[in-house]
Protein backbone atom coordinates (compact mmCIF):
# COMPACT_ATOMS: atom_id res chain seq x y z
CA UNK A 1 0.00 0.00 0.00
CA UNK A 2 1.09 3.33 -1.06
CA UNK A 3 1.29 5.81 1.68
CA UNK A 4 1.17 9.87 0.31
CA UNK A 5 2.84 12.12 2.77
CA UNK A 6 3.07 15.95 2.88
CA UNK A 7 5.87 18.25 4.22
CA UNK A 8 4.93 21.71 4.66
CA UNK A 9 6.72 23.46 2.10
CA UNK A 10 6.60 27.64 3.21
CA UNK A 11 9.75 27.83 4.73
CA UNK A 12 12.95 26.08 6.68
CA UNK A 13 14.37 22.19 6.36
CA UNK A 14 11.79 20.59 3.98
CA UNK A 15 14.32 19.25 1.64
CA UNK A 16 15.67 17.14 4.46
CA UNK A 17 12.47 15.72 5.56
CA UNK A 18 11.87 14.78 1.94
CA UNK A 19 15.33 12.75 1.44
CA UNK A 20 14.67 10.42 4.76
CA UNK A 21 10.97 10.01 3.63
CA UNK A 22 12.20 8.93 0.12
CA UNK A 23 14.49 6.22 1.40
CA UNK A 24 11.41 4.53 3.03
CA UNK A 25 9.31 2.10 0.79
CA UNK A 26 5.90 2.91 -0.65
CA UNK A 27 6.00 6.32 0.49
CA UNK A 28 5.11 9.52 -1.97
CA UNK A 29 6.08 12.61 -0.61
CA UNK A 30 4.53 16.07 -1.25
CA UNK A 31 5.27 19.28 -0.55
CA UNK A 32 2.30 21.12 0.69
CA UNK A 33 2.38 25.13 -0.53
CA UNK A 34 -1.65 25.35 -0.58
CA UNK A 35 -5.04 23.81 0.95
CA UNK A 36 -5.95 21.50 -2.19
CA UNK A 37 -2.61 19.77 -1.53
CA UNK A 38 -3.90 18.80 2.08
CA UNK A 39 -6.33 16.29 -0.20
CA UNK A 40 -4.09 13.85 -0.99
CA UNK A 41 -2.54 12.85 2.21
CA UNK A 42 -2.60 10.72 4.99
CA UNK A 43 0.14 12.07 7.14
CA UNK A 44 1.85 15.45 7.47
CA UNK A 45 5.21 16.88 8.62
CA UNK A 46 5.61 20.50 9.76
CA UNK A 47 9.51 20.95 9.58
CA UNK A 48 11.71 22.45 11.15
CA UNK A 49 12.18 27.02 10.17
CA UNK A 50 11.00 30.10 12.40
CA UNK A 51 7.98 29.25 13.61
CA UNK A 52 7.13 33.39 13.51
CA UNK A 53 7.78 33.08 9.49
CA UNK A 54 6.04 29.46 9.05
CA UNK A 55 2.68 30.78 11.52
CA UNK A 56 2.97 34.13 9.28
CA UNK A 57 2.28 32.22 6.18
CA UNK A 58 -0.14 29.70 7.06
CA UNK A 59 -2.76 32.08 7.75
CA UNK A 60 -1.98 34.91 5.22
CA UNK A 61 -1.88 32.29 2.58
CA UNK A 62 -5.34 30.38 3.94
CA UNK A 63 -3.82 27.21 5.04
CA UNK A 64 -4.67 27.60 9.23
CA UNK A 65 -8.19 26.52 9.46
CA UNK A 66 -7.99 23.58 6.54
CA UNK A 67 -5.09 22.33 8.46
CA UNK A 68 -7.08 22.62 12.07
CA UNK A 69 -9.87 20.97 10.30
CA UNK A 70 -7.66 17.99 9.40
CA UNK A 71 -5.62 17.38 12.27
CA UNK A 72 -8.83 17.71 14.29
CA UNK A 73 -10.42 15.17 11.87
CA UNK A 74 -7.39 12.74 12.30
CA UNK A 75 -4.86 13.14 10.20
CA UNK A 76 -1.48 12.03 11.34
CA UNK A 77 1.01 14.68 11.92
CA UNK A 78 4.56 15.46 13.18
CA UNK A 79 5.63 18.37 14.24
CA UNK A 80 9.63 18.88 14.47
CA UNK A 81 11.09 22.02 16.38
CA UNK A 82 9.09 24.99 14.83
CA UNK A 83 6.60 22.26 14.15
CA UNK A 84 6.16 21.50 17.63
CA UNK A 85 6.08 25.12 18.56
CA UNK A 86 2.86 25.30 15.43
CA UNK A 87 0.47 22.64 17.56
CA UNK A 88 1.34 23.55 20.66
CA UNK A 89 -1.89 25.22 22.36
CA UNK A 90 0.27 27.40 24.40
CA UNK A 91 4.00 29.10 24.27
CA UNK A 92 5.44 30.10 27.46
CA UNK A 93 7.63 33.18 26.32
CA UNK A 94 5.23 33.95 23.26
CA UNK A 95 2.10 35.25 22.99
CA UNK A 96 1.32 33.89 19.97
CA UNK A 97 -0.92 30.64 19.39
CA UNK A 98 -0.93 28.85 15.59
CA UNK A 99 -2.62 25.84 15.40
CA UNK A 100 -2.88 25.43 18.89
CA UNK A 101 -4.34 22.11 18.44
CA UNK A 102 -2.04 19.96 21.15
CA UNK A 103 -2.05 19.87 24.73
CA UNK A 104 1.27 20.98 25.09
CA UNK A 105 2.75 24.07 26.65
CA UNK A 106 6.16 25.23 25.09
CA UNK A 107 9.04 27.16 25.45
CA UNK A 108 10.80 28.81 22.20
CA UNK A 109 14.19 28.79 22.08
CA UNK A 110 14.38 27.38 25.72
CA UNK A 111 17.81 26.25 25.52
CA UNK A 112 19.19 29.65 24.46
CA UNK A 113 21.07 31.06 21.44
CA UNK A 114 22.77 29.13 18.53
CA UNK A 115 25.56 28.69 20.87
CA UNK A 116 23.57 26.80 22.98
CA UNK A 117 22.26 24.02 20.61
CA UNK A 118 23.60 20.39 20.52
CA UNK A 119 23.56 16.89 19.38
CA UNK A 120 23.09 13.56 21.07
CA UNK A 121 21.86 9.89 20.74
CA UNK A 122 18.98 8.71 22.75
CA UNK A 123 16.62 5.36 22.71
CA UNK A 124 12.96 6.72 22.68
CA UNK A 125 11.83 2.94 23.10
CA UNK A 126 8.64 4.13 21.39
CA UNK A 127 10.49 4.55 18.32
CA UNK A 128 13.24 2.11 18.29
CA UNK A 129 15.27 0.03 20.80
CA UNK A 130 18.49 1.27 19.27
CA UNK A 131 19.96 5.00 20.32
CA UNK A 132 19.18 7.53 17.50
CA UNK A 133 20.99 11.06 16.93
CA UNK A 134 19.31 13.67 17.94
CA UNK A 135 19.95 17.60 16.80
CA UNK A 136 18.39 20.69 18.80
CA UNK A 137 18.80 23.55 16.74
CA UNK A 138 17.92 27.20 18.94
CA UNK A 139 15.60 24.43 19.87
CA UNK A 140 11.73 24.08 22.03
CA UNK A 141 10.82 22.50 25.02
CA UNK A 142 7.33 21.13 26.73
CA UNK A 143 7.01 22.51 29.86
CA UNK A 144 3.80 21.04 30.58
CA UNK A 145 1.21 18.68 28.99
CA UNK A 146 -2.07 17.62 29.38
CA UNK A 147 -3.70 14.24 30.71
CA UNK A 148 -4.42 12.73 26.86
CA UNK A 149 -0.52 13.44 26.16
CA UNK A 150 2.24 10.66 26.82
CA UNK A 151 5.95 12.34 26.96
CA UNK A 152 8.13 10.15 24.85
CA UNK A 153 11.11 11.58 26.07
CA UNK A 154 12.80 13.59 28.55
CA UNK A 155 16.56 15.39 28.27
CA UNK A 156 16.92 16.82 32.05
CA UNK A 157 13.49 16.65 33.23
CA UNK A 158 12.39 18.64 29.94
CA UNK A 159 10.18 16.70 27.46
CA UNK A 160 11.45 16.97 23.90
CA UNK A 161 9.10 14.09 22.33
CA UNK A 162 5.64 13.70 23.00
CA UNK A 163 2.31 12.14 21.06
CA UNK A 164 -1.70 13.14 21.77
CA UNK A 165 -3.78 10.86 19.25
CA UNK A 166 -2.62 11.66 16.07
CA UNK A 167 -0.08 14.08 16.51
CA UNK A 168 3.38 14.02 17.21
CA UNK A 169 6.00 16.66 18.36
CA UNK A 170 10.06 16.38 19.05
CA UNK A 171 12.22 18.93 20.03
CA UNK A 172 14.95 18.01 17.90
CA UNK A 173 15.41 17.16 14.12
CA UNK A 174 16.25 13.33 13.01
CA UNK A 175 15.91 15.05 9.39
CA UNK A 176 19.68 16.42 9.76
CA UNK A 177 21.12 12.96 11.02
CA UNK A 178 21.57 9.85 8.79
CA UNK A 179 19.21 7.82 11.02
CA UNK A 180 15.74 7.22 9.19
CA UNK A 181 14.43 5.28 12.64
CA UNK A 182 11.94 8.38 13.36
CA UNK A 183 10.66 8.45 9.89
CA UNK A 184 10.09 4.78 9.92
CA UNK A 185 8.23 5.18 13.07
CA UNK A 186 6.03 8.19 11.70
CA UNK A 187 5.31 6.07 8.88
CA UNK A 188 4.52 2.86 10.77
CA UNK A 189 2.06 5.20 12.97
CA UNK A 190 0.17 6.21 9.54
CA UNK A 191 -0.25 2.68 8.60
CA UNK A 192 -1.57 1.82 11.77
CA UNK A 193 -3.88 4.66 11.95
CA UNK A 194 -5.28 4.37 8.01
CA UNK A 195 -5.93 1.00 8.50
CA UNK B 1 34.50 17.99 11.14
CA UNK B 2 33.59 19.50 14.48
CA UNK B 3 29.97 19.01 16.07
CA UNK B 4 29.83 22.54 16.38
CA UNK B 5 30.50 22.86 12.90
CA UNK B 6 27.70 20.50 11.94
CA UNK B 7 25.24 22.47 14.37
CA UNK B 8 25.81 25.16 12.91
CA UNK B 9 25.63 24.24 8.87
CA UNK B 10 22.13 23.33 10.44
CA UNK B 11 21.10 26.38 11.83
CA UNK B 12 21.50 27.87 8.43
CA UNK B 13 19.25 24.55 6.83
CA UNK B 14 16.99 26.55 9.12
CA UNK B 15 16.45 29.59 7.37
CA UNK B 16 16.27 28.17 4.07
CA UNK B 17 12.78 29.39 2.18
CA UNK B 18 13.40 32.52 4.38
CA UNK B 19 14.59 36.12 4.12
CA UNK B 20 17.37 37.71 6.48
CA UNK B 21 16.59 41.46 6.80
CA UNK B 22 18.91 44.33 7.97
CA UNK B 23 17.83 46.18 10.85
CA UNK B 24 19.31 49.60 12.10
CA UNK B 25 17.25 49.73 15.57
CA UNK B 26 14.88 47.43 18.05
CA UNK B 27 11.63 49.30 16.65
CA UNK B 28 12.93 47.61 13.00
CA UNK B 29 13.72 44.75 14.39
CA UNK B 30 10.36 43.95 15.27
CA UNK B 31 8.55 45.64 12.42
CA UNK B 32 11.37 42.73 10.44
CA UNK B 33 10.16 39.68 12.46
CA UNK B 34 6.42 40.93 12.68
CA UNK B 35 6.71 40.88 8.83
CA UNK B 36 8.05 37.01 8.76
CA UNK B 37 11.90 37.42 8.05
CA UNK B 38 13.56 34.73 9.56
CA UNK B 39 16.47 36.23 11.24
CA UNK B 40 17.59 39.83 11.17
CA UNK B 41 20.92 41.13 10.98
CA UNK B 42 21.73 43.96 13.30
CA UNK B 43 23.94 47.17 11.79
CA UNK B 44 23.74 50.89 12.64
CA UNK B 45 23.76 51.36 9.00
CA UNK B 46 22.20 49.76 6.18
CA UNK B 47 24.54 49.70 3.19
CA UNK B 48 22.50 52.51 0.91
CA UNK B 49 23.94 54.60 3.82
CA UNK B 50 27.52 53.48 4.21
CA UNK B 51 27.30 53.98 0.71
CA UNK B 52 26.22 57.42 1.01
CA UNK B 53 28.26 58.93 3.88
CA UNK B 54 31.78 56.70 2.79
CA UNK B 55 34.15 56.74 5.83
CA UNK B 56 35.13 53.40 7.87
CA UNK B 57 32.46 51.27 8.39
CA UNK B 58 32.79 49.08 11.35
CA UNK B 59 31.20 46.22 13.97
CA UNK B 60 27.76 47.92 15.75
CA UNK B 61 28.01 49.26 19.44
CA UNK B 62 27.27 45.88 21.30
CA UNK B 63 24.95 47.58 23.02
CA UNK B 64 22.75 48.17 19.43
CA UNK B 65 22.88 44.81 18.86
CA UNK B 66 22.12 43.82 22.63
CA UNK B 67 18.87 45.98 22.25
CA UNK B 68 17.64 44.28 19.20
CA UNK B 69 18.56 40.33 20.52
CA UNK B 70 16.32 41.42 23.25
CA UNK B 71 13.66 42.79 20.62
CA UNK B 72 13.15 39.70 18.97
CA UNK B 73 12.57 35.97 19.39
CA UNK B 74 14.25 35.26 15.83
CA UNK B 75 18.55 34.44 15.24
CA UNK B 76 20.31 37.31 15.46
CA UNK B 77 22.96 37.93 13.17
CA UNK B 78 25.74 41.05 13.06
CA UNK B 79 28.56 41.95 10.91
CA UNK B 80 32.21 42.33 11.47
CA UNK B 81 34.91 43.65 9.04
CA UNK B 82 36.74 41.00 6.75
CA UNK B 83 39.34 39.86 8.55
CA UNK B 84 38.84 41.68 12.05
CA UNK B 85 39.19 38.33 14.62
CA UNK B 86 38.53 41.02 17.41
CA UNK B 87 35.46 42.27 16.14
CA UNK B 88 33.95 38.42 15.53
CA UNK B 89 35.33 37.86 18.94
CA UNK B 90 33.01 40.34 20.63
CA UNK B 91 30.56 39.26 18.69
CA UNK B 92 30.78 35.72 19.79
CA UNK B 93 30.93 36.78 23.42
CA UNK B 94 27.36 38.93 23.33
CA UNK B 95 26.07 35.40 21.97
CA UNK B 96 23.87 36.34 19.19
CA UNK B 97 23.61 33.33 16.73
CA UNK B 98 25.48 34.29 13.70
CA UNK B 99 28.29 36.65 12.39
CA UNK B 100 28.64 37.69 8.54
CA UNK B 101 32.37 38.18 7.95
CA UNK B 102 31.14 41.61 5.61
CA UNK B 103 32.60 43.03 2.34
CA UNK B 104 29.45 45.69 3.03
CA UNK B 105 32.08 47.36 6.09
CA UNK B 106 35.34 48.64 5.03
CA UNK B 107 38.11 45.51 5.43
CA UNK B 108 40.81 45.19 8.36
CA UNK B 109 42.83 43.04 6.51
CA UNK B 110 43.66 42.69 2.97
CA UNK B 111 45.47 39.10 2.78
CA UNK B 112 43.48 36.84 5.50
CA UNK B 113 39.81 36.48 6.45
CA UNK B 114 39.34 35.14 9.98
CA UNK B 115 40.09 31.68 10.68
CA UNK B 116 36.77 30.68 11.38
CA UNK B 117 37.37 27.27 12.46
CA UNK B 118 38.69 28.75 15.73
CA UNK B 119 34.98 29.82 16.77
CA UNK B 120 32.46 28.04 17.79
CA UNK B 121 29.28 30.80 16.74
CA UNK B 122 28.71 30.31 12.96
CA UNK B 123 30.23 32.42 10.06
CA UNK B 124 28.13 33.24 6.74
CA UNK B 125 30.75 35.05 4.05
CA UNK B 126 29.77 36.37 0.81
CA UNK B 127 31.08 34.89 -2.69
CA UNK B 128 31.12 35.87 -6.42
CA UNK B 129 32.36 32.46 -7.34
CA UNK B 130 32.71 28.67 -6.30
CA UNK B 131 36.33 29.19 -5.79
CA UNK B 132 35.59 32.10 -3.47
CA UNK B 133 32.89 30.61 -2.05
CA UNK B 134 35.13 27.05 -0.80
CA UNK B 135 37.96 29.55 0.63
CA UNK B 136 35.37 30.63 2.57
CA UNK B 137 34.18 27.29 3.54
CA UNK B 138 37.73 25.91 4.16
CA UNK B 139 38.21 28.67 6.99
CA UNK B 140 35.43 27.73 8.74
CA UNK B 141 32.03 29.53 7.07
CA UNK B 142 28.97 27.57 7.65
CA UNK B 143 26.74 29.33 5.28
CA UNK B 144 27.92 31.53 1.96
CA UNK B 145 25.74 34.43 0.61
CA UNK B 146 26.16 36.04 -2.67
CA UNK B 147 28.18 39.40 -2.49
CA UNK B 148 26.08 41.24 -5.02
CA UNK B 149 26.69 44.63 -4.91
CA UNK B 150 25.21 45.82 -1.34
CA UNK B 151 23.97 49.08 -1.23
CA UNK B 152 22.77 49.69 -4.60
CA UNK B 153 19.21 48.01 -5.03
CA UNK B 154 20.56 47.00 -8.23
CA UNK B 155 20.42 43.00 -8.46
CA UNK B 156 22.41 42.58 -11.65
CA UNK B 157 26.18 41.14 -9.61
CA UNK B 158 24.21 38.78 -7.09
CA UNK B 159 22.51 37.04 -10.69
CA UNK B 160 26.21 37.43 -11.90
CA UNK B 161 27.53 35.96 -8.73
CA UNK B 162 24.54 33.01 -8.19
CA UNK B 163 24.65 31.88 -12.37
CA UNK B 164 28.96 32.15 -11.70
CA UNK B 165 28.78 29.37 -9.12
CA UNK B 166 25.68 27.31 -10.41
CA UNK B 167 27.38 27.13 -13.60
CA UNK B 168 31.14 26.34 -12.88
CA UNK B 169 29.27 23.45 -10.30
CA UNK B 170 27.72 22.18 -12.99
CA UNK B 171 30.92 21.62 -15.32
CA UNK B 172 32.30 20.63 -12.35
CA UNK B 173 30.33 17.42 -11.96
CA UNK B 174 30.77 16.91 -15.61
CA UNK B 175 34.81 16.78 -14.97
CA UNK B 176 37.54 13.52 -14.63
CA UNK B 177 39.31 12.86 -11.48
CA UNK B 178 42.09 14.90 -13.45
CA UNK B 179 40.31 17.68 -14.68
CA UNK B 180 39.06 18.21 -11.01
CA UNK B 181 42.91 18.57 -9.79
CA UNK B 182 43.54 21.58 -12.28
CA UNK B 183 40.09 23.23 -11.91
CA UNK B 184 40.66 23.45 -8.25
CA UNK B 185 44.23 24.63 -8.94
CA UNK B 186 41.87 27.82 -11.06
CA UNK B 187 39.54 28.07 -8.85
CA UNK B 188 42.29 28.54 -5.87
CA UNK B 189 40.01 25.97 -3.70
CA UNK B 190 41.16 23.05 -1.95
CA UNK B 191 40.90 19.98 -3.59
CA UNK B 192 38.86 17.77 -1.13
CA UNK B 193 36.36 20.33 -1.27
CA UNK B 194 36.36 20.80 -5.17
CA UNK B 195 35.55 17.01 -4.59
CA UNK B 196 33.13 17.28 -2.38
CA UNK B 197 30.93 19.80 -4.34
CA UNK B 198 31.28 17.30 -7.55
CA UNK B 199 29.69 14.66 -5.84
CA UNK B 200 27.32 16.63 -3.97
CA UNK B 201 26.38 18.13 -7.16
CA UNK B 202 25.99 21.74 -4.72
CA UNK B 203 27.78 23.44 -1.97
CA UNK B 204 28.59 21.71 1.07
CA UNK B 205 26.47 24.54 3.14
CA UNK B 206 23.35 26.68 2.55
CA UNK B 207 23.71 29.05 -0.04
CA UNK B 208 22.15 31.90 -0.14
CA UNK B 209 21.44 35.51 -2.20
CA UNK B 210 22.18 39.17 -1.06
CA UNK B 211 23.41 42.14 -2.34
CA UNK B 212 20.76 44.67 -4.92
CA UNK B 213 17.70 42.63 -3.95
CA UNK B 214 14.92 45.84 -3.27
CA UNK B 215 11.59 44.25 -5.05
CA UNK B 216 9.77 40.61 -4.50
CA UNK B 217 10.59 39.66 -8.05
CA UNK B 218 14.45 40.21 -7.26
CA UNK B 219 13.69 37.89 -4.34
CA UNK B 220 12.06 35.09 -6.42
CA UNK B 221 14.68 35.92 -9.37
CA UNK B 222 17.40 34.76 -6.83
CA UNK B 223 15.28 31.62 -5.62
CA UNK B 224 14.53 30.57 -9.14
CA UNK B 225 18.49 30.62 -10.09
CA UNK B 226 18.68 28.51 -7.51
CA UNK B 227 19.66 30.16 -3.91
CA UNK B 228 18.68 28.92 -0.70
CA UNK B 229 16.98 31.73 0.70
CA UNK B 230 17.35 35.76 0.97
CA UNK B 231 18.74 38.21 2.30
CA UNK B 232 17.61 42.18 2.07
CA UNK B 233 19.83 45.02 3.19
CA UNK B 234 18.39 48.52 2.17
CA UNK B 235 16.10 47.61 -0.11
CA UNK B 236 13.23 47.31 2.81
CA UNK B 237 13.99 49.99 5.24
CA UNK B 238 14.75 52.46 2.65
CA UNK B 239 11.83 51.55 0.59
CA UNK B 240 8.59 53.44 1.60
CA UNK B 241 6.85 51.31 3.12
CA UNK B 242 9.08 49.09 4.56
CA UNK B 243 6.75 46.75 6.42
CA UNK B 244 4.30 46.14 3.18
CA UNK B 245 7.54 45.77 1.13
CA UNK B 246 8.80 42.85 4.06
CA UNK B 247 6.15 41.29 4.04
CA UNK B 248 5.53 40.99 0.00
CA UNK B 249 9.28 39.56 -0.29
CA UNK B 250 8.76 36.91 2.36
CA UNK B 251 5.80 36.02 0.60
CA UNK B 252 7.79 36.22 -2.71
CA UNK B 253 10.66 34.05 -1.09
CA UNK B 254 8.19 30.96 -0.41
CA UNK B 255 6.00 30.97 -3.51
CA UNK B 256 8.82 32.27 -6.07
CA UNK B 257 7.90 29.77 -8.58
CA UNK B 258 4.29 31.22 -8.83
CA UNK B 259 3.82 34.24 -11.04
CA UNK B 260 0.25 34.72 -9.70
CA UNK B 261 1.14 35.02 -6.16
CA UNK B 262 4.46 36.92 -7.46
CA UNK B 263 2.05 39.48 -9.32
CA UNK B 264 -0.12 40.24 -6.21
CA UNK B 265 2.25 40.54 -3.91
CA UNK B 266 4.08 43.11 -6.06
CA UNK B 267 0.90 45.59 -6.08
CA UNK B 268 1.04 49.02 -4.71
CA UNK B 269 4.62 48.48 -3.07
CA UNK B 270 5.28 52.18 -2.98
CA UNK B 271 8.36 53.56 -4.03
CA UNK B 272 11.12 51.28 -3.94
CA UNK B 273 14.61 52.41 -2.98
CA UNK B 274 16.10 54.86 -5.30
CA UNK B 275 19.02 52.73 -6.75
CA UNK B 276 22.14 53.07 -7.93
CA UNK B 277 23.56 51.50 -11.18
CA UNK B 278 26.41 49.58 -10.44
CA UNK B 279 28.20 50.96 -12.97
CA UNK B 280 28.01 54.35 -11.67
CA UNK B 281 29.00 53.57 -8.39
CA UNK B 282 32.85 54.50 -6.99
CA UNK B 283 33.52 51.47 -4.53
CA UNK B 284 32.42 48.33 -5.44
CA UNK B 285 32.09 46.14 -2.37
CA UNK B 286 32.10 43.09 -4.26
CA UNK B 287 35.54 43.56 -5.09
CA UNK B 288 36.88 43.28 -1.20
CA UNK B 289 37.62 39.54 0.05
CA UNK B 290 40.50 37.42 -1.49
Amino acid sequence: MKINIGILGLQGAIIEHQKMLEKIKDVKVYIVKRKEDLDKIQGLILPGGESTTIGKLIKDFNLKDPLIDKIKNGMIVWGTCAGMILLAKKISNDSKVHLGVMDIIVKRNAYGSQLNSFSTNIVIPEVSNKAIPVVFIRAPYIEKIGKNVEALYKINDKIVAAKQDNMIVTSFHPELTNDISFHKYFVKEIKRKIR
Amino acid sequence: MSTQYELNKNLAQMLKGGVIMDVTNAEQAKIAEEAGAVAVMALERVPADIRKQGGVARMSDPKLIKEIKKAVSIPVMAKCRIGHFVEAQILEALDIDYIDESEVLTPADDQYHIDKKSFKIPFVCGARDLGEALRRINEGASMIRTKGEAGTGDIIQAVRHMRTMTSQIRKLKAMTKEERILFSKELGAPLNLVEQVAELGKLPVVNFAAGGVATPADAALMMQLGSDGVFVGSGIFKSKDPIKRAKAIVKAVTYFNDPKVLAEVSEDLGEAMVGINCDEINISYEKRGW
